[in-house]
């Protein structure tokens, strides 16, 4: 597998490509800290990428840093068959509705970033005939909850346009798979207090993988959450307007 | 405070923990509110010279996930504690030893270089003999003398990812004891398990277990099992610590070394780590949870100080089922590293408000009489004037400290209680 990947230099990220590392796929880190880019390059090498992992600085709120980024990574793997973005801000809804500024970034990297720079990407996956685009997004997008709207809504929206690249592209060689993470113990979720089924980088990565290489359009992980989010999406809107969860 | 930029998250932080497993206060904050930096996300490997055999890595990176790393290169973390669930910073902190302590010294020994910050803000590269005296205050200072961010260590090659491992059973202390240091003179991992319930003549019957890497013609071809089987999913009732368990857990444990394979191949996360692989294992000890007592005595006074520590405990009806001995080798480098030549104790306390005071008092009364030292990685109840007996090096270290941070802002529950440190 010849992959880039952006935001892999912490979170889920971070296991997901150690994983990919271990097992000897070529690695292209995207990041828009370049000497946390370096830091990371240098351990998956450790863990046992098959060549130097090569780094380049991308950063979503930056649409302009998309094509060269791009351009950098296939010029080192030679080709692209796979591309990953778990990269994303994240704030809690109460710092979201105060902090304007804050709203503002994680509602443009989150939703006009990240499909930017699928964008950005997707011919170059195109051209390979059977590439893969692995984006993740949230359960908090499946619904909108009372803790989530603001980040709900940016996840709600990109996971659409997920689906409808999977609708469009799959025939022409084109696997989407969106990732619908619940709550994952990591940087981003540090100092939240963890609902039931909170779940660990490693074993969310896992399961990333997994559906990476079967090609699934959506994975929920844990699997549960799945589950979860078919009873919350039947609840009326009156339950949602009291549901703390 | 958690995060992957440990630079970063250390700038105003009175302290920095790591996985939080530690069983006193020594990764605790000085007071409510006070800012902790955590570790833990900051775990990559930065070098890995495979060649040379030396690793350099983020302070975060947990000893369970590098061997994962390491093992299958034929490589191995030379000192390795009882748990995999620590960090890199953490057992630099702590000077911790394994098994291979009479052979290996501690972790201290393996250390090339660290990357600090100091409590002025200050990064420093610490590689001796440059820094010689930071580096010997750092390792079992306890976090004190600095922020741990980077931790380059030296690297055992190992024959195959495999131990083989022996267990022998003896009927009493004196057995026990007499085997421990025989299989120590041959073996690189000793350690014996005691029933700390037993009494009378069988006071300190137990297992010895004596281990090596395997040999590639020992071992077989695939690689063992790594990391974690099942996780302890619920607490268990206190009463379920009553003595009575306690004797079946160490029948049950005897029972193992009696009738199993006296010599067998091993994997190391089940040979280094016997109670992770029961995930939350100290979950077995209900919510009121537990604390550890760890103790050394010196070789030259004899049996005698540990009989009386387990006769006290029984004395006291403390409900302490596993005890662990284990011979020392030499002293550690550290100002205030706990290893020293003799023969070091370790017990499991379940908390119990003030009876549990009054045990951890009367085993320090017994260990000051012997001239011996307790691990202030596992304490949580020594009074400090009873620390002050067990530890003559105190003044050095305070000394080092006042030199490196004479406003005392890197500080922890530890050291307010134990060095006089402010809240």
């Amino acid at each position: 597998m010849k992959a880039v990947l952006l935001g892999a230099t912490g979170g889920i990220g971070r296991a997901l490509a150690r994983r990919m590392a271990a097992r000897g796929d070529q690695l292209f880190l995207l990041g828009r800290d370049e000497a946390s880019c370096e830091r990371s390059a240098r351990d998956l090498e450790a863990w046992g990428a098959s060549e130097p992992v090569g780094t380049a600085r991308c950063d979503l709120l930056d649409p302009s840093s998309f094509a060269p980024a791009l351009d950098q990574a296939a010029a080192r793997l030679g080709s692209l068959d796979t591309a990953v973005v778990s990269a994303g801000i994240f704030g809690t809804q109460e710092a979201l509705e105060r902090d304007a500024d804050l709203r503002h970034e994680m509602l443009t990297a989150n939703f006009v970033g990240t499909i930017g720079f699928c964008e950005a990407v997707r011919p170059r996956l195109l051209a390979t005939g059977d590439g893969t685009l692995c984006v993740f997004s949230s359960v908090a997008g499946d619904r909108a909850r009372r803790p989530v709207t603001l980040y709900g809504a940016a996840k709600a929206g990109l996971s659409y346009y997920l689906a409808g690249l999977d609708a469009r592209y799959r025939r022409e060689g084109l696997r989407t798979v969106c990732v619908k993470p619940g709550f994952v113990h990591t940087a981003m979720t540090a100092g939240l207090r963890p609902p039931p089924f909170a779940a660990e980088p490693d074993a969310v990565a896992r399961a990333v993988l997994r559906a990476i290489d079967a090609g699934r359009p959506v994975v929920y992980t844990p699997a549960i959450w799945r589950l979860v989010m078919l009873g919350i999406r039947m609840l009326p809107r009156a339950a949602m307007r009291r549901l703390e969860f | 405070m958690l995060g992957e930029d440990l630079e970063a998250l250390t700038r105003d932080a009175v302290l920095t923990r790591g996985l939080g497993r530690a069983y006193g206060d020594a990764a605790m904050p000085p007071r409510p509110g006070a800012i902790v930096a955590g570790s833990r996300f900051a775990d990559r490997v930065l070098a890995l010279d495979e060649d040379r055999g030396i690793l350099r890595a983020e302070a975060g990176a947990s000893l369970a996930r590098l061997s994962t790393l390491l093992l299958t290169r034929r490589l191995a973390v030379p000192v390795v504690p009882g748990t995999g669930f620590v960090t890199l910073g953490g057992m630099i902190a702590a000077d911790v030893h394994g098994k291979n302590q009479h052979v290996a010294g501690t972790i201290g020994d393996h250390v090339l270089a660290l990357r600090l910050r100091l409590a002025d803000g200050q990064i420093v590269e610490v590689r001796p003999p440059e820094h010689e005296t930071l580096l010997r205050a750092t390792l079992g200072g306890m976090g004190l003398t600095g922020h741990i961010l980077e931790v380059e260590l030296r690297l055992d090659r190992i024959p195959s990812p495999w131990i083989l491992e022996e267990r022998e059973t003896y009927g009493d202390l004196d057995g026990l004891l007499a085997a421990l240091l025989r299989d120590s003179a041959a073996w690189p991992f000793t350690v014996s398990w005691t029933d700390a319930l037993a009494s009378g003549r069988s006071l300190g019957r137990g297992v010895v277990m004596r281990g090596r890497w395997a040999r590639p013609d020992e071992a077989p071809a695939h690689d063992p099992p790594q990391g974690l089987q099942v996780a302890f999913p619920f607490d268990l009732p206190s009463w379920a610590l009553q003595p009575l368990s306690g004797h079946a857990f160490n029948h049950l444990y005897r029972a193992a070394a009696r009738v199993g394979a006296r010599r067998r191949l091993a994997a190391p996360f089940a040979f280094f780590h016997p109670l992770d692989a029961i995930g939350a294992w100290n979950r077995a000890y209900g919510r009121r949870g537990f604390t550890q007592y760890q103790c050394v005595v010196p070789r030259e006074v004899g049996t005698g100080p540990v009989a009386h520590v387990f006769e006290e405990l029984q004395r006291r009806r403390v409900p302490c089922y596993l005890a662990v001995i284990k011979d020392f080798g030499r002293h550690g480098t550290g100002l205030l590293s706990f290893p020293r030549p003799g023969i070091t104790v370790t017990l499991d306390l379940p908390l119990a408000g003030d009876e549990t005071q009054q045990a951890v008092d009367a085993l320090n009364q017994i260990v000051i009489a012997a001239g011996g030292r307790v691990y202030l990685a596992k304490d949580l109840l020594t009074r400090p004037e009873h620390f002050r007996s067990l530890e003559p090096r105190f003044d050095a270290f305070q000394a080092a400290r006042r030199d490196l941070d004479p406003e005392r802002r890197i500080h922890s529950a530890l050291s307010v209680r134990l060095f006089g440190d402010d809240a």
